[in-house]
C-alpha cells in the first residue's frame, strides 16, 4: 500500500512540476546523468552541447545532417549507433546515453583506438570533421562493423581525399574495444526516464501507439516527429515554429519487424537500418540500394514510416515497396484501414491521410525476388537520387507475366509506370519489347529539370533502367560496383 | 634531425580528442553579440527600399544596421574598392549582404535576418559568358593577350587543324568549417579579431579601414582554420569588418558565423571558365600552333580575378613546349557571387584546356593520348635559370592595399631577353627544371599503363554496357605569387630561459600542416627535439605585413624566414659560447650543444647566453630572389620553379545512366626533398581527390533569375568516402629541388590538385570507347554529362 501511495505521490509531483515549468529531459552524457528542466523541444543535441554544456568538441558543419561532424554516439537498450546531433531534438535522447568525441578517451586519459590510428595515419589535416568521423569509427568498432565505406559514407572530409581515414579505420578494427565503451550497452540509460509534456508548448512524447492515436486524434494539426531527419531542418533552416509536436521515439510497439509466412510487417517507428538488416537478405538489390540510403545516421535515425509520410516524390523507399506490392496501414483514433502504397500518394504535397491519421505500419508480401532497384545520382554514397527505379518483373518460360516498375524522380509522387508495364506483360522477354517499353514510358512520366537532373536525362536514364534489368538477366555485366581494378 | 620525419600533423592529438580550437569554439566573454546578413534574393537591380521593422522587432534584436548606418566606408574587397559591406544603391548578386542584425544570439540573428524585405527594382541580371560579351560587362579594358612565336601563321602552315571548346564549372570550397570571426573590443577603441582567414593583415587592414583607425589599432589572431583552400584568402573580410562595426558601435564583443547555406550563396568560388581553341598539329600529334582564348566569369566584383586569370593563362601550356602559341582572357563581369582563389588559382582550368586538346588531337589521330602529350613534352633538363636583376618600383598608393593578390602590379619589370637556345613558356620564362619525361616514365612503369591500357581494350569489346578507361596527365605548376613583391615573409622567434622556443610566423594553419614543417625547421636549426618548440597562432602583433598563406608558398616563405630567425639566435648563442670556451668547435644536436670536448643541453646554453646579457629573440626575413614578371606583357619570370608530378587513374562508365567509378589511381609526385613526407602525401592524396570531385561530382547550378540553387551539401556533392580510387597508389618524386629553397624542398599544397585532371581524362577514355565520334565531355563529368558524351561518340 505504502508502496502505491509513494508510486502516486511522485506522479503527482511530476505532473506539476511538468505543468509547472515545462518539459524535463534526462540523458547520460560521456558517464554523467544531466537532468535539464525547461528545455525547448526544438533545441538540437549540438546547439546544447557547443552552447549550454561548453562541449565544442562536436562541430556544425552544414545543420542538416549531411556532412557528419556532429556526429554522436547513442545507446539505448536496443543498440549504440551513430547520429547526427545537429537535427536531433533534446527529446529524441531522452533516457539514452550519449558519447561525445570528449567521451571517448579512457577515464585514465588514454586514446581510443580510433583516437590513436588517426594520429598515427594522418586522418586528420584542418581537424574539423575529424570529431565526427572518430565517433562514427569507434562506434563502427563497438559494433563490429568493418565495411568502412559504408560506415563512413556519412562524414564529409574536404582535406585527406579519405585515405588515410580508412587506413586508420583499418588500423582501429585490428584494436579490441576499450572496456568503458564495452560497458555502455549494459548502463541502460537513466532509471527515471521523465514524461515529457509540456502544455505550453504542446508537446507531448507518447509511449504506446494507442496514447499516440488518442492524442493525435485531439490535435490533427500536430506535428510528427518520428527520426526529424526531415523535420529537423524545418527548424534548423527554416526557422519555423512547429506549434503541438508529438515525438514518436518512445512508441516502441510501433517500432520492429514482424515475419509471418505470407509477409514482413514493418512498424513505422522502424528505421532505414533496421529494415535494411531484415529485407536486403530477401531482397538484395533493395538491401544494397537502401545501403546508399542517406548515410548510416541518417539511416539510424529516419523511419520508415517517415519516409512514407512525408510524401517526398524522392524519397527511395517508397519505389521499392510500391515494386514490391506493399500495403499501407493507416490509424486515427480507433479507426484501422489499409491500401496499396501507391494510392496513399495523390499528388505532389498530398496524400491519401485524413487529419490525426498516422501511418502504424507497412507489410510487404513474402514473394520470389525479381526485384531491382536502381538509385541514379550525382554522388553514389549519400546523395539524393535524380531518378530512383525500382523494376520487378516475373516471366514465365520467356514471357513476361508481371511487371511493377515504380519511380521515383520522374512525377509529382513516387508513382508506378502503368503505361510502360502494360507494354511489358505478355511480350517475350527481349531487347525489341524492352525497346517498345521505353517508348510506353513517355506516357507514363514528363520529368522536371532541377539541380540533381535535366528532364531529358531523367527520361533516357529511366527508359534505359529497362534495358539494364534485361541485360542483368541475361549475365551481362551491369553492375560499375562488381568491376574490379 | 627533425626535417624530412614523417611527424603528425601538430595539432593531431587536438584534433582527435575534440580539444583542437576553431574560431567558433573559443569561448566569448558574457554579453557577446551575434550577427547575421540579411541578404539579396535579386540578382540585380536598384535598391529602392527596404522594410525592416520585421527584423527589428524579431526576438532579442539588439540593432539592424544598413549602408547608411555605417561610419566609415566599410568596404571589404581585397583589390578594387568595389565591394561596400551593405548593398548601398543598387544590388549586384543574389546573396549580397543588404543589412547586418545585431542580435544577443546566433539563432536570433540568423531568425531575424530572414524577416527583411527589400524593394529592388528588378534589371536582366548579367548571367552567362554571352550576356556578359554582348554587354561588354568585363574588368580590364578588354581582353588580356599573350602569345609567343606566330600562333596565326603556324596554324594556315599546319598539316592538321582542329577547333573545339570545353567549359569546366566552378566548384565550392566547402571548407568544413565556415567562415567565421569573433571581435573583442579593446580600450581606446582598439580590436581584437579572431578571424577563419588566410590572411590576417588583410583582415587587420580592412578592419582597420571600417573603424577609422590605423593598422596598429588592430590585432588579428588565427590559430587555424577547418579547411581554406583559397576561401578564406578574402571572403572573410565581410565577416571581421561586420564585427568590428558592431562591436565599435555596442562596446561589446561580436561574433559572426555564417550558416552553411548562407556561406555558399555569400561567398565566392572557384572560377568558372569555357576555354575554345584551334589547334595544329603533325601526323605525330605534335602542336605546332595554338590560339586559345579563356572565358572567365568573375561575378559582380574584382576580388582576385585579374591574377585568377592571368595564372589559367600561365598554365595554358602545363607541360608542354608551345613554340607558336596566342592566348586571349576574357575577365567577365557578372551578377553572381564574385569568384574568388581556390586552391590551383586558375592554373586547373588552364591545365584542363591544354589536357584537353591533348586528349582532342589524340582522337582526331588515332593515337594513344599519352603518345600525344610526350612528344609535346618539355626537354628534361635541369640548369641554372638565369638571375633576374631586381627593379626599383615607383612610389606605391599608400591608400591601397599592397599585400593582397589583387593589389595593382606595377609594369615596368626589367625582363631580360631569353637566349634563343633556351626552351620557354609562352610567356618566355626558361624552363630549367624540367623531369616530366623521367616522371612519366618511371610513373607509367610502375602503374604498367600500356599493360593496362591493353587489358582495358579487350575488356571493352567484351563489355558492351559497362566500359573503362585510362589515362595518365602531367602536371607542372609554377611555384611564386605572380605579384613578385608579396614573395615575402617574416618570423619570431623566442629562445627562454629554459632551452624552451616559441615560434610565431605569418603563415596559416589550415590544415595544410605548415605549422609542424615550419617547426621542424626550427627545431633542425637549433637541434632541439621538436617538443622544445612552441608552435603559436599567427598574429599580426608578432609578425607585421604578412602575405596571404596561399599560392602553395607557406613553406617556402615562411620555413625561409624561421630559418633565419633560428640562425640569429644559434650564432649569438655560439659566439657567446666559443669566447667562453675558446673554441670554434661548436654544434647543436639532439638537445645538446658540444663545445669542443664539453658537452651541455641547449638549456644550459640559453641560461648561460641569457645571464650574458644575450638576447634570445630574434625576427627573421625571407624574400625569394630572381623573379620579376609584367603581367600587361605577359612576359618574365614569375615563378621561382615549377612542380612536377603526374597522375595516372583507371574509371569505369556505365554507357545507359553514365554513372562511373574510379577503380584506381597511381601518382608520382614532385615535393623536392620532402620536409615531412606523411604530411605531403596528405596534401596530394587529398588535392587528387578534391580536383576528381571538381571534374565529376560537384556541379554548381544557378535558376535563370541568378540564383544559386546548389547551396548545401544535400544539394551539392563533394566527393564522399567512396569516391576515392579503390586502389589509390602515391609515391613522392624526392629528388631535391635544383632551386634553393628551403632543405631543397618543393610547395605541395596546390600543385596535387591538377592530378584529379586525370580522372577527367580517363573518363574521357572511357567515353572514347564508345563509339567513332568524339565525345567532347565537358566538366563537370556528371552522369548527365556522360551519358551526353556516350551519345555524342555514337553520332
Amino acid at each position: 500500500m505504502f508502496y502505491v501511495a509513494s508510486n502516486a505521490i511522485v506522479l503527482m509531483w511530476h505532473s506539476y512540476r511538468d505543468w509547472l515549468t515545462g518539459m524535463d529531459v534526462t540523458f547520460a552524457l560521456n558517464g554523467s546523468p544531466v537532468t535539464l528542466h525547461d528545455v525547448s523541444p526544438t533545441t538540437t543535441l549540438l546547439d546544447w552541447l557547443r552552447e549550454e554544456r561548453g562541449l565544442t568538441g562536436t562541430k556544425e558543419g552544414c545543420n542538416e545532417g549531411d556532412c557528419g561532424a556532429c556526429t554522436v554516439m547513442i545507446t539505448d537498450e536496443n543498440s549504440s549507433r551513430s547520429l547526427n546531433g545537429c537535427i536531433l531534438f533534446l527529446p529524441q535522447v531522452n533516457g539514452k546515453q550519449i558519447t561525445t568525441v570528449e567521451g571517448l578517451s579512457a577515464p585514465d586519459g588514454s586514446l581510443h583506438p580510433a583516437q590513436q590510428a588517426m594520429i598515427d595515419h594522418h586522418g586528420s589535416q584542418c581537424g574539423f570533421c575529424t570529431p565526427g568521423f572518430v565517433v562514427s569509427m569507434a562506434t563502427s568498432h563497438l559494433n563490429g562493423a568493418t565495411d568502412h565505406d559504408t560506415e563512413l559514407a556519412g562524414n564529409l572530409c574536404r582535406c585527406t581525399g579519405y585515405a588515410p581515414i580508412i587506413r586508420a579505420a583499418k588500423d582501429t578494427a585490428r584494436q579490441p574495444v576499450p572496456a568503458h565503451l564495452l560497458s555502455l550497452a549494459k548502463n541502460t540509460a537513466t532509471p527515471q526516464v521523465p514524461k515529457v509534456v509540456d502544455l505550453q508548448s504542446g508537446t507531448v512524447q507518447p509511449t504506446t501507439k494507442n496514447e499516440l492515436a488518442d492524442w493525435y486524434a485531439d490535435h490533427p494539426d500536430a506535428t510528427l516527429i518520428a527520426g526529424a531527419t526531415d523535420v529537423g531542418l524545418w527548424v534548423t533552416k527554416q526557422h519555423r515554429t512547429l506549434g503541438p509536436v508529438a515525438f514518436l521515439n518512445r512508441c516502441t510497439d510501433l517500432r520492429g519487424i514482424t515475419e509471418t509466412a505470407t509477409d514482413f510487417r514493418i512498424g513505422a517507428m522502424t528505421t532505414l537500418t533496421e529494415v535494411e538488416q531484415i529485407l536486403a537478405p530477401h531482397f538484395p538489390s533493395l538491401g544494397a540500394m537502401l545501403r546508399r540510403y542517406g548515410s548510416l545516421q541518417v539511416r539510424n535515425a529516419a523511419t520508415l514510416g517517415g519516409n512514407i509520410a512525408n510524401g517526398s516524390p524522392i524519397g527511395d523507399s517508397p519505389p521499392a515497396l510500391i515494386a514490391l506490392g506493399a500495403t499501407l496501414h493507416l490509424r486515427r483514433g480507433d479507426k484501422r484501414r489499409s491500401l496499396p502504397l501507391e494510392e496513399f500518394f495523390i499528388a505532389y504535397g498530398k496524400q491519401d491521410r485524413a487529419p490525426g491519421e498516422f501511418v502504424e505500419a507497412i507489410t510487404v508480401p513474402k514473394q520470389v525476388d525479381t526485384l531491382r532497384c536502381y538509385k541514379l545520382s550525382k554522388r553514389f554514397d549519400q546523395d539524393i537520387s535524380a531518378v530512383c527505379g525500382c523494376l520487378s518483373i516475373t516471366r514465365e518460360d520467356d514471357t513476361i507475366k508481371t511487371a511493377r516498375l515504380a519511380f521515383g524522380g520522374m512525377a509529382g509522387t513516387p508513382k508506378r509506370a502503368g503505361k510502360t508495364e502494360a507494354a511489358l506483360i505478355g511480350q517475350p522477354f527481349n531487347e525489341a519489347t524492352m525497346r517498345d517499353a521505353m517508348k510506353a514510358m513517355m506516357e507514363d512520366f514528363q520529368p522536371l529539370t532541377d539541380v540533381r537532373a535535366s528532364a531529358a536525362y531523367r527520361m533516357q536514364a529511366a527508359q534505359n533502367m529497362l534495358l539494364r534489368y534485361l541485360h542483368d538477366a541475361q549475365g551481362t555485366a551491369t553492375d560499375l560496383l562488381a568491376v574490379m581494378p | 634531425m627533425s626535417v624530412a620525419k614523417p611527424l603528425p600533423h601538430d595539432a593531431a592529438g587536438l584534433h582527435v580528442t575534440g580539444a583542437a580550437r576553431y574560431t567558433d569554439d573559443i569561448p566569448t566573454p558574457t554579453g557577446t553579440l551575434h550577427l547575421a546578413f540579411g541578404t539579396s534574393t535579386r540578382a540585380a537591380g536598384k535598391l529602392k527600399a527596404m522594410n525592416l521593422e520585421k527584423v527589428k522587432s524579431a526576438p532579442g534584436v539588439i540593432a539592424v544596421l544598413t549602408a547608411a548606418d555605417l561610419a566609415y566606408d566599410c568596404d571589404v574587397s581585397p583589390s578594387a574598392h568595389d565591394e561596400p559591406l551593405l548593398a548601398q544603391d543598387s544590388v549586384h548578386y543574389a546573396g549580397q549582404p543588404l543589412f547586418l542584425v545585431i542580435a544577443k544570439s546566433h539563432l536570433a540573428a540568423r531568425f531575424a535576418a530572414t524577416r527583411g524585405s527589400a524593394e529592388i527594382e528588378k534589371a536582366p541580371p548579367l548571367l552567362s559568358i554571352e550576356d556578359a560579351l554582348a554587354a561588354n560587362s568585363r574588368f580590364e579594358d578588354g581582353p588580356r593577350i599573350y602569345q609567343k612565336g606566330d600562333a596565326q601563321s603556324a596554324l594556315g602552315k599546319a598539316e592538321n587543324t582542329l577547333t573545339g571548346c570545353i567549359t569546366m564549372g566552378g566548384q565550392e570550397h566547402f571548407y568544413l568549417e565556415g567562415q567565421a570571426a569573433l571581435v573583442l573590443p579593446q580600450e581606446g577603441g582598439d580590436m581584437v579579431v579572431h578571424s577563419s582567414t588566410q590572411h590576417p593583415t588583410e583582415i587587420q587592414h580592412k578592419v582597420a579601414h571600417a573603424i577609422g583607425e590605423p593598422m596598429h589599432a588592430v590585432r588579428v589572431e588565427t590559430r587555424r582554420m577547418g579547411g581554406g583552400f583559397g576561401g578564406k584568402e578574402s571572403q572573410g573580410n565581410a565577416l571581421a569588418v561586420a564585427c568590428a562595426v558592431a562591436a565599435a558601435l555596442t562596446g561589446k564583443p561580436c561574433k559572426m558565423r555564417y550558416d552553411r547555406d548562407a556561406d555558399m550563396i555569400i561567398t565566392g568560388k572557384r572560377h568558372d571558365f569555357r576555354i575554345d581553341y584551334t589547334a595544329g598539329f603533325d601526323s605525330t600529334g605534335r602542336i605546332t600552333g595554338l590560339d586559345v582564348t579563356h572565358y572567365t566569369r568573375c561575378g559582380w566584383s574584382q576580388d582576385l580575378s585579374l591574377p585568377v586569370a592571368d595564372r589559367a593563362m600561365l598554365h595554358s601550356d602545363n607541360a608542354y613546349q608551345l613554340d607558336n602559341i596566342r592566348i586571349t582572357s576574357h575577365r567577365l563581369r557578372t551578377n553572381m557571387a564574385s569568384a574568388t582563389a581556390f586552391r590551383g588559382f586558375g592554373g586547373p582550368q588552364g591545365m584542363l584546356g591544354i589536357e584537353r586538346i591533348m586528349d582532342h588531337i589524340a582522337a582526331y589521330l588515332g593515337l594513344d593520348p599519352l603518345v600525344v602529350r610526350r612528344v609535346n613534352f618539355y626537354a628534361d633538363r635541369i640548369e641554372d635559370a638565369p638571375a633576374v636583376p631586381e627593379t626599383t618600383q615607383p612610389l606605391p598608393d599608400v591608400a591601397q592595399d599592397s599585400t593582397t593578390r589583387g593589389a595593382q602590379q606595377s609594369q615596368n619589370a626589367n625582363i631580360p631577353e631569353m637566349p634563343s637556345d633556351i626552351q620557354t613558356t609562352p610567356y618566355h620564362q626558361p624552363v630549367t627544371d624540367c623531369i616530366i619525361n623521367a616522371l612519366t616514365d618511371r610513373l607509367a612503369s610502375d602503374a604498367a599503363y600500356q599493360t593496362r591500357r591493353d587489358a582495358i581494350a579487350k575488356w571493352n569489346a567484351d563489355n558492351p554496357i559497362l566500359k573503362r578507361g585510362i589515362a595518365l596527365t602531367p602536371v607542372k605548376f609554377g611555384i611564386s605569387f605572380t605579384l613578385t613583391h608579396l614573395n615575402q615573409a617574416g618570423a619570431l622567434v623566442h629562445v627562454y630561459q629554459d632551452g624552451s622556443i616559441q615560434l610565431n610566423h605569418g603563415g596559416t594553419e589550415m590544415g595544410q600542416g605548415l605549422f609542424q614543417k615550419v617547426a621542424q625547421v626550427a627545431a633542425d636549426r637549433f637541434g632541439v627535439p621538436l617538443d622544445a618548440v612552441k608552435i603559436t597562432a599567427t598574429d599580426t602583433a608578432k609578425v607585421p605585413n604578412t602575405s596571404a598563406t596561399a599560392a602553395s608558398s607557406g613553406t617556402d616563405l615562411n620555413g625561409m624566414a624561421v630559418r633565419a630567425a633560428c640562425d640569429t639566435i644559434r650564432e649569438r648563442i655560439t659566439e657567446h659560447l666559443s669566447e667562453r670556451y675558446q673554441t670554434q668547435d661548436i654544434t647543436f644536436a639532439d638537445g645538446l650543444v658540444t663545445i669542443g670536448s664539453d658537452t651541455i643541453t641547449f638549456a644550459q646554453a640559453a641560461a648561460a647566453a641569457y645571464e650574458a646579457r644575450i638576447s634570445l629573440s630574434a625576427t627573421g626575413f625571407y624574400k625569394t630572389p630572381d623573379i620579376e614578371w609584367d603581367r600587361i606583357a605577359g612576359k618574365g619570370r614569375p615563378f621561382f620553379y615549377f612542380a612536377y608530378g603526374a597522375a595516372c587513374t583507371e574509371v569505369v562508365i556505365d554507357t545507359l545512366t553514365g554513372e562511373n567509378r574510379i577503380l584506381r589511381t597511381d601518382i608520382l609526385h614532385d615535393a623536392g626533398a620532402s620536409l615531412n613526407p606523411a604530411i605531403d602525401i596528405g596534401q596530394i592524396e587529398g588535392g587528387f581527390v578534391q580536383g576528381a570531385g571538381w571534374l565529376t561530382t560537384e556541379e554548381l547550378v544557378w535558376d535563370n533569375d541568378g540564383v544559386l540553387k546548389t547551396h548545401a551539401p544535400s544539394t551539392y556533392k563533394i566527393p564522399a568516402c567512396s569516391d576515392r580510387p579503390d586502389i589509390f597508389n602515391v609515391t613522392l618524386w624526392d629528388q631535391p629541388n635544383p632551386a634553393q629553397t628551403i632543405y631543397r624542398s618543393k610547395a605541395v599544397g596546390e600543385p596535387p590538385f591538377m592530378l584529379g585532371i586525370s580522372a577527367f581524362a580517363a573518363l574521357s577514355d572511357a567515353v572514347a570507347a564508345c563509339g567513332p565520334a568524339y565525345g567532347d565531355l565537358q566538366a563537370p563529368a556528371t552522369p548527365e554529362a556522360v551519358l551526353a558524351a556516350v551519345e555524342r561518340t555514337r553520332g
